[in-house]
C-alpha cells in the first residue's frame, strides 16, 4: 500500500485536500468551544477569557432541570433497550428459524425510518390511545430507536464468539443457565457495554423525536438548547453546547476503547 | 421468548404508529389538533390543489415546490459529499495503520455528536458579524452583510456537514478491501493515474459509493435541523412542513399525507440500499 506514495507529486494535493477537510470538519466546533470562554456578551466579539457563562448556565434552574430530564430519559432508555437488544441478539445469533429475516428487519427498522416520520407517527399513536405526553412518552420513544443501536455491537460480539467454549461447558454438564452465566455472559459483556454506550449517546443527543412527543415541562437538554437558539446567538448557548459536546465525545471515546478491547479478546481465543 | 420484548416494542411503538398515521391522513382535520371521525381524502387533494371560494380546485404548486426543493437539496448534498468524501476516504486508506485509525476516529466523532450543536456552530461562522464577515468588514472588502445565512446555500452546507461521515465510512470500508496488487499491476503496465482510478478503483468500490449516496440522500431528505436552524424556518424542507402541520398549522391529516410521501421516497432508497448490500454479500 505504501508503494503508492511513489507518486509523490499528486499525493501531496490529496494530502492538502484531506487536511483542509479535517479543518472544515472541526473548525465550527472549535469556534463554538473557544467562544464559550469569551467574556463578552456578544458571542462573536472576543474580549477576555472567562468561565462566567458556564457558571451562569449551571445556576440556571431550567438548564439544571433539562440536564436531569435528559439523564433520566437516557438512563432508563439505555437500560431497557440494552436488555431487550441483548435478549434478541442471543436468540438471533443461536440458530436460523422461521421469521429470522423478518425479525432482523423489524429490529433495524428504526434506522431506516426518518426521524421526523418516527416523531409524528409516535405523536399520532399517543394521541390515538390518549396517552399523556411527558417524560414517560419520551422514554418509550427513545427505547424504540435505541434498540438497534444497542443490538449492533452485541450481535457483532456474538457472531465473533467461539462456540466451542459453550460446548465445552455443556460437556461438563453445565445446564443452559450455567453456560449462559459463566461462559456466554462474561464473554459478551464488552459487547453489551458498547451497545449501552451507543444507546446512551443516541438518546442524549436526540432532538426531533423528543420535540414532538414531549409534553409541557418535559424539556430535555437538546430541546432547551433549541429554544435558546431560536432567541439568537448567545455565549450561554456556546457553554451549554460545549458541555453536551463533551458528554458525547467522552462516551464515544469510551465506546472506542471498549470495542478495541472487544476485537483483541475475540482474537486471543 | 428472548426475541419478544425487542420485536414487540418496535412493532407496537413504530409499525403500528406509522399505520395509524396513514389512517389519519384519510380523516378530516380537527382544528384543535388531531383528527375528527369520518373519511376524507382532503389531505391528499391539498398536496396538489387549493380550494377556491366556490369550492373548485385550482392547481397549487406551493407544497410540491417544497418537496421539490427537498429533493434538489438532498441530491446536491449527495453529490457534494461524494466529491469531497471520496478523495478523503482514498487518502485515509493509504495511511499507515495507526494514522488510519486516528483519521477514521476523527471522521466518526462529529457523527456521534449533536446535530443541533453542529448547525448552531455554523451560525457563528456564517451569520451576521460571524467569522467570515467580520474580517471582510475589517479589510473594507464589504460594507453590508453577505446574507450567507437563512437560504438554500446555508441549508445545503449544513446537510453536507451533517452527513459527510456517512459518505466517507462506507467508501472507506470498500476501499479497504481493495486488492492494491491490482493497482500496482496497472501501474506496471504503464496505466495513467486517472485511468487506474476510473477503471479499477471506482468500479471495485462502487457498492461503497452507492451505499454512501443512498445514506446521505435519505438522511438529507428527512433532515429537520439544517433547514430550521440555518434556513431560519423561511426556506422549508419536507420535515419542517411536516412538523409545522403537527404544531402551529394543526392539520394532522395533511402532515400524515406528507409523511407517507416521505416514507415512500425513503422506502425506494432503502430498497436499493439493501439490494446493494445483498450484492456485496454475494461477491464475498
Amino acid at each position: 500500500m505504501k508503494n503508492l506514495s511513489s507518486k509523490r507529486k499528486s499525493i501531496n494535493w490529496l494530502k492538502i485536500f484531506s487536511n483542509t477537510f479535517f479543518v472544515y470538519l472541526y473548525a465550527p466546533i472549535a469556534v463554538l468551544i473557544i467562544y464559550s470562554f469569551n467574556d463578552n456578551r456578544i458571542a462573536q466579539v472576543w474580549t477576555a477569557f472567562s468561565t462566567k457563562w458556564y457558571l451562569k448556565a449551571f445556576n440556571n434552574e431550567d438548564i439544571q432541570r433539562a440536564i436531569i430530564n435528559s439523564l433520566k430519559v437516557a438512563g432508563v432508555a439505555t437500560i431497557v433497550a440494552t436488555l431487550f437488544a441483548t435478549m434478541a441478539a442471543l436468540v438471533l445469533s443461536s440458530k436460523r428459524f422461521r421469521g429470522h429475516g423478518i425479525s432482523n428487519a423489524i429490529i433495524s427498522l428504526p434506522l431506516l425510518v426518518p426521524e421526523i416520520a418516527t416523531a409524528v407517527a409516535t405523536l399520532s399513536f399517543f394521541a390515538a390511545i390518549e396517552f399523556p405526553l411527558g417524560l414517560t412518552s419520551i422514554i418509550i420513544a427513545h427505547i424504540v430507536f435505541c434498540i438497534p443501536f444497542a443490538f449492533m455491537p452485541i450481535r457483532a460480539r456474538l457472531s465473533g464468539m467461539d462456540q466451542t467454549l459453550q460446548e465445552a461447558g455443556r460437556d461438563l454438564y453445565a445446564n443452559e443457565w450455567q453456560v449462559f452465566w459463566h461462559v456466554t455472559f462474561p464473554l459478551l459483556k464488552p459487547g453489551i457495554l458498547a451497545g449501552a454506550i451507543l444507546s446512551f449517546i443516541i438518546s442524549i443527543d436526540d432532538f426531533i423525536i423528543s420535540l414532538m412527543v414531549a409534553g409541557a415541562g418535559a424539556t430535555t437538554l437538546p430541546l432547551y438548547i433549541y429554544s435558546m437558539i431560536r432567541l439568537g446567538v448567545s455565549p450561554e448557548i456556546n457553554a451549554v453546547s460545549t458541555v453536551l459536546f463533551c458528554i458525547s465525545v467522552t462516551a464515544i471515546i469510551a465506546y472506542w476503547l471498549v470495542s478495541k478491547q472487544n476485537e483483541e479478546k475475540v482474537h486471543v481465543h | 421468548m428472548g426475541l419478544g420484548p425487542a420485536i414487540l416494542t418496535i412493532f407496537a411503538f413504530m409499525v403500528i404508529p406509522i399505520f395509524i398515521l396513514g389512517v389519519f391522513s384519510f380523516m378530516p382535520a380537527d382544528p384543535y389538533g388531531g383528527v375528527d371521525k369520518g373519511f376524507s381524502y382532503e389531505a391528499w387533494v391539498q398536496l396538489f390543489f387549493e380550494r377556491d371560494l366556490d369550492d373548485s380546485l385550482i392547481f397549487d404548486p406551493v407544497y410540491l415546490q417544497i418537496i421539490f426543493r427537498s429533493i434538489v437539496l438532498a441530491v446536491l448534498a449527495t453529490i457534494t459529499t461524494l466529491a469531497v468524501g471520496f478523495p478523503v476516504a482514498w487518502y485515509i486508506v493509504q495511511q499507515p495503520a495507526k494514522k488510519r485509525e486516528l483519521l477514521l476516529f476523527l471522521v466518526t466523532i462529529p457523527f456521534w455528536t449533536n446535530l443541533l450543536i453542529r448547525a448552531y456552530a455554523w451560525i457563528l461562522i456564517l451569520g451576521k458579524n460571524g467569522m467570515i464577515e467580520k474580517p471582510l468588514y475589517g479589510l473594507g472588502i464589504i460594507d453590508e452583510s453577505l446574507e450567507l445565512m437563512y437560504g438554500n446555500l446555508a441549508i445545503g452546507l449544513g446537510l453536507v456537514y451533517s452527513y459527510i461521515p456517512l459518505m466517507i465510512l462506507p467508501i472507506y470500508a470498500s476501499l479497504e478491501k481493495l486488492d492494491f496488487g491490482l493497482i500496482e499491476a496497472a501501474h506496471d503496465l504503464y496505466a495513467k493515474r486517472y485511468s487506474v482510478i476510473r477503471k479499477i478503483v471506482i468500479p471495485l468500490c462502487l457498492p461503497g459509493i452507492i451505499a454512501g449516496c443512498i445514506l446521505v440522500f435519505v438522511l438529507s431528505l428527512g433532515d429537520f435541523i439544517s433547514p430550521s436552524i440555518l434556513g431560519g424556518g423561511k426556506k422549508m424542507m419536507l420535515s419542517n412542513l411536516i412538523q409545522f402541520q403537527f404544531s402551529s398549522a394543526r392539520n394532522w391529516p395533511f402532515g400524515g399525507a406528507l409523511t407517507m410521501l416521505l416514507l415512500i421516497m425513503v422506502g425506494i432508497g432503502s430498497f436499493f440500499y439493501i439490494r446493494v448490500l445483498g450484492k456485496r454479500e454475494e461477491i464475498k
